[in-house]
C-alpha cells in the first residue's frame, strides 16, 4: 500500500474549552488533489494550518514522509516546510507592497537568484494569472478576485511540491472559480505538486479532486473518492453533499449532478410510456485549450457550450448536466437514436453559425496572427435502456464520440 | 462568631496571596518571554539580507523623528534656562547656568525625553504596524513563505532603534543647550562667554558616555517592548482584532515609558 505523504495520527487540537479537532486520523497521498469539505467551524483551516506548522497539535502526531514532525530537527523541518506553499483564505497579501513585489517576495527572501531571474519568474506567474495590468498596483487597489489570484501567483512562484489551498475560490464569480480550479489542476499536472484544498465549489471541486475528506464535528467523517462517497449513501454524507449541491451548475446553467439524477430517476419511473430514450455526450478539450488559449478562454468556451446545450435541448424536453470537467451529458426522452442524431447534427450547425462569433471573441485575443488552433466539439450518441445507470450511459456514449463541430481560431478565427 | 471572622480573614489572605502570586508569575513569564524574544531578534540582526531593511527603519525611526526630537529639545533647554536662571540668581551663582543646563540634559533629560518621544512616535507605529500584520495573517504568511517573521519584522527595528536613539539623543542635547542659551543669554542677559565656558568645562566624557549608554539601552527596551506588544497582540485576552491592535499600541507606549524611567534609575545608579 502506498505510504502517505502526510499522516495525521489521533491529532487533537483545542482552543480553550473548545475541541476543534478530535483524534483526527487522516492520510494525504502525494501527487493527488485532496479536498477537505465540512460545515463552517469544523476545523478545516485548522487542519490545513497543522500541515504547514502554523499550529501544533495538543495531542497526537503528524508525520511527513513517515517521520513525525515533532521529532524533526529544525533544519529537517525547514527542508520539509520549504516544499510547501499556503494560500490563505483572506489572501494575506503584504499590503505595503505592489503585486510584483508580493509575488517576487518569497524568491527575494529565500533564494539566491539574480534580480533579473526573480523578476522574470514573478512576471511569468503574473502573466499566467492574467494580472499583468495590475503589476504596479497595491492589494488595496484590487478587487477581491484579483487579490486571490495574486495570492495564488505568490503561492506558486516557488514551484512548491505541496500546495495548501484554504478556500481558493471564495469571492470569485463562476468563471473565475472554474478558472482557478482549472489552473490548480493544470499546474498540478504540469509541476506535479500535491494539493490539499479546502473548498465548497460543487461540482467542480469533485471533478478535480482525487480524494475528498469530510470533516464532521471535529473528526474525519469520510475519506475517499467522490464516487465512493456517493455510493456509500451514509445519511450524514448524503445530507451534507445534497446541502452543498444546488439545483444548477453555476458555470454553465445546466442541472447539477444531483438534480440530473432526480430527473433521470423520475423519467425512468415512467418508462412504460417512454417509447425511446437517447443520450448524447458532448465534450471539449479543456486542458488543451487551457494550455493554448489560457484558463479564462477555456472556461468561457465550456460555459458557452453549456449555455447552447441548455437553450437548444431544454425546450424539447431534454436535460443536461456536466459529468466531468469537460463533458456534458444530455438525455433526450421520447427520442429515437436517429432523431437524436438529427438533433445533434442541427445543434452542430447552430454552434457553427451562432456560437462561432462568441467563441471567436473569446479566443481571438489569445491567439497570435501567425498561430491557429482548432477547438473540436465531440459528441457521442447512445441508446438508453431503462436499466442503465448514468455511468453506463456515459461509457456507451463516450465510445461513440466523434467530432461534430470545429472552430479554428487565430488568423481571423475561421469556422470549418 | 470569632471563628467566622477568622475564616473570612483567612479567605481574604488566600485571595490576596493568590492574586499577588498569579501576578508575579505572569510578570516573570512576560519578562522571560520578552528576554527570549529580544535574544532571538538580536541574533537575527546579523543574518544576510538585513541591511536594506535596517536602513529603511533608521530612516523611519531616526530621520523622521529628528524634527520632533529637536523641537522638544529646544523647548526643554529654554525652560531649563528660565527655571535655573531664577533659581541660581537667588544663590548668586548665575554663572553656573551653562553647567547646570548641559549636565541635566546630557546625563538625564536628553536620553529620557528622547526615548519617551520616540516611544510615542515610532514605538506606537511599530506596535500598530506589526499588530495589523499579525491580525491580517501577514505574519503567518511570512512564515509559510519560509521567511522568519522575527528576522524580517523585528530585528531591523531593534537594530535601527539601537542606532537611532544615541544619535537623536545627541541632537536633543545639542539643541537643548542652544535653547538654554536663547533664554539664559539672549533673553535674560547672562554672559555668553561664561555660558559656553561652563558648558565646555563641566561636561566630561564620562557624562556623554553615560548618556549614550542610556540611549542605547532605552533604544533596545523601546523597540523590544513595542515589537513584542504588536507581535503577540492576537494572544491578548482583553480584545480581539482591531481592538487588540489598539490595546497593544497603548500598552506598548505606556510600558515603554514606565520601563524607561525604571531603567534610567537602575543605569544611573550603576554609572554614578
Amino acid at each position: 500500500m502506498e505510504t502517505p505523504l502526510i499522516e495525521f495520527k489521533n491529532v487533537t487540537k483545542r482552543f480553550g474549552e473548545k475541541t476543534v479537532l478530535d483524534k483526527v486520523n487522516l492520510n494525504i497521498y502525494g501527487n493527488q488533489i485532496t479536498t477537505i469539505i465540512g460545515k463552517s467551524g469544523t476545523g478545516k483551516s485548522v487542519l490545513l494550518k497543522h500541515i504547514i506548522g502554523l499550529l501544533k497539535p495538543d495531542e497526537g502526531a503528524i508525520t511527513f514522509q513517515g517521520k513525525p514532525v515533532n521529532t524533526m530537527k529544525k533544519n529537517e523541518w525547514e527542508a520539509c516546510r520549504s516544499q510547501m506553499a499556503y494560500l490563505f483564505q483572506n489572501n494575506a497579501l503584504l499590503d505595503s507592497m505592489t503585486v510584483l513585489d508580493n509575488v517576487a517576495f518569497p524568491l527575494r527572501q529565500t533564494t539566491k537568484f539574480s534580480k533579473a531571474a526573480i523578476e522574470k519568474r514573478a512576471l511569468k506567474r503574473i502573466e499566467d494569472l492574467e494580472l499583468t495590468e495590475a503589476i504596479h498596483k497595491f492589494p488595496s487597489e484590487l478587487s477581491g478576485g484579483m487579490q486571490k489570484r495574486v495570492a495564488l501567483a505568490r503561492a506558486l512562484v516557488t514551484d512548491p511540491k505541496i500546495v495548501l489551498f484554504d478556500e481558493p475560490t471564495t469571492g470569485q464569480d463562476p468563471i473565475r472559480k472554474n478558472m482557478i480550479l482549472s489552473m490548480i489542476t493544470h499546474y498540478r499536472r504540469k509541476f506535479g505538486f500535491t494539493a490539499v484544498m479546502v473548498s465548497h465549489d460543487i461540482p467542480d471541486v469533485f471533478f478535480i479532486s482525487d480524494r475528498i475528506v469530510i470533516l464532521w464535528e471535529g473528526t474525519v467523517g469520510f475519506e475517499g473518492t467522490y464516487e465512493e462517497a456517493v455510493r456509500l449513501k451514509l445519511p450524514m454524507i448524503d445530507e451534507f453533499l445534497r446541502s452543498l449541491d444546488g439545483f444548477q451548475d453555476e458555470l454553465t446553467g445546466l442541472l447539477s449532478r444531483e438534480a440530473f439524477r432526480v430527473h433521470y430517476a423520475a423519467m425512468l419511473g415512467g418508462t412504460a410510456t417512454v417509447a425511446a430514450v437517447s443520450a448524447a455526450l458532448f465534450s471539449v478539450q479543456l486542458d488543451l485549450m487551457h494550455e493554448t488559449l489560457g484558463p479564462q478562454a477555456a472556461v468561457e468556451v465550456l460555459r458557452a457550450l453549456g449555455e447552447y446545450t441548455n437553450r437548444r435541448f431544454n425546450p424539447i424536453g431534454g436535460f443536461s448536466a456536466r459529468h466531468s470537467r469537460d463533458e456534458i451529458l444530455t438525455i433526450f426522452p421520447h427520442t429515437s437514436i436517429s432523431e437524436a442524431r438529427q438533433l445533434v447534427a442541427d445543434f452542430a450547425q447552430e454552434l457553427k453559425h451562432e456560437a462561432i462569433d462568441r467563441i471567436q471573441s473569446i479566443t481571438i485575443a489569445k491567439i497570435g496572427v501567425a498561430t491557429s488552433f482548432d477547438i473540436y466539439i465531440r459528441a457521442g450518441i447512445a441508446v438508453v435502456s431503462p436499466t442503465d445507470a448514468i455511468d453506463q450511459i456515459i461509457e456507451k456514449a463516450r465510445a461513440k464520440q466523434e467530432i461534430v463541430a470545429t472552430h479554428r481560431c487565430g488568423s481571423g478565427g475561421n469556422e470549418q | 462568631m470569632t471563628s467566622l471572622v477568622q475564616i473570612y480573614i483567612l479567605n481574604a489572605m488566600v485571595h490576596l496571596f493568590s492574586f499577588v502570586g498569579a501576578g508575579t508569575l505572569r510578570l516573570l513569564g512576560n519578562f522571560g518571554a520578552i528576554a527570549i524574544f529580544f535574544s532571538l531578534a538580536f541574533v537575527n540582526i546579523f543574518r544576510r539580507k538585513q541591511l536594506r531593511e535596517i536602513v529603511n527603519q533608521v530612516f523611519y525611526i531616526g530621520a523622521r523623528s529628528s524634527l520632533i526630537v529637536m523641537l522638544v529639545g529646544l523647548f526643554t533647554g529654554m525652560v531649563l534656562g528660565l527655571q535655573l536662571f531664577y533659581t541660581l540668581v537667588k544663590f548668586g551663582s548665575v554663572g553656573a547656568l551653562g553647567s547646570a543646563i548641559s549636565l541635566s540634559l546630557v546625563r538625564e533629560m536628553g536620553p529620557v525625553l528622547t526615548a519617551i518621544m520616540i516611544a510615542a512616535r515610532a514605538g506606537s507605529g511599530m506596535a500598530a504596524e506589526i499588530g495589523i500584520l499579525r491580525i491580517s495573517e501577514q505574519v503567518d504568511a511570512l512564515y509559510t513563505m519560509g521567511v522568519d517573521p522575527l528576522r524580517y519584522l523585528v530585528s531591523p527595528r531593534i537594530a535601527a532603534s539601537i542606532i537611532s536613539f544615541p544619535l537623536l539623543t545627541a541632537f536633543f542635547d545639542l539643541i537643548g543647550i542652544i535653547g538654554g542659551y536663547l533664554t539664559g543669554v539672549l533673553l535674560l542677559g547672562t554672559n555668553a562667554g561664561t555660558y559656553f565656558y561652563r558648558v565646555q568645562s563641566s561636561l566630561n566624557m564620562v557624562d556623554i558616555r553615560g548618556g549614550f549608554i542610556k540611549a542605547l539601552i532605552f533604544g533596545a527596551i523601546v523597540s523590544c517592548i513595542c515589537c513584542f506588544q504588536g507581535y503577540f497582540c492576537h494572544m491578548r485576552t482583553d480584545g480581539y482584532g482591531a481592538k487588540a491592535v489598539g490595546l497593544a499600541t497603548v500598552s506598548a507606549v505606556v510600558l515603554s515609558c514606565v520601563t524607561i524611567l525604571i531603567a534610567d534609575y537602575v543605569v544611573t545608579s550603576f554609572l554614578m
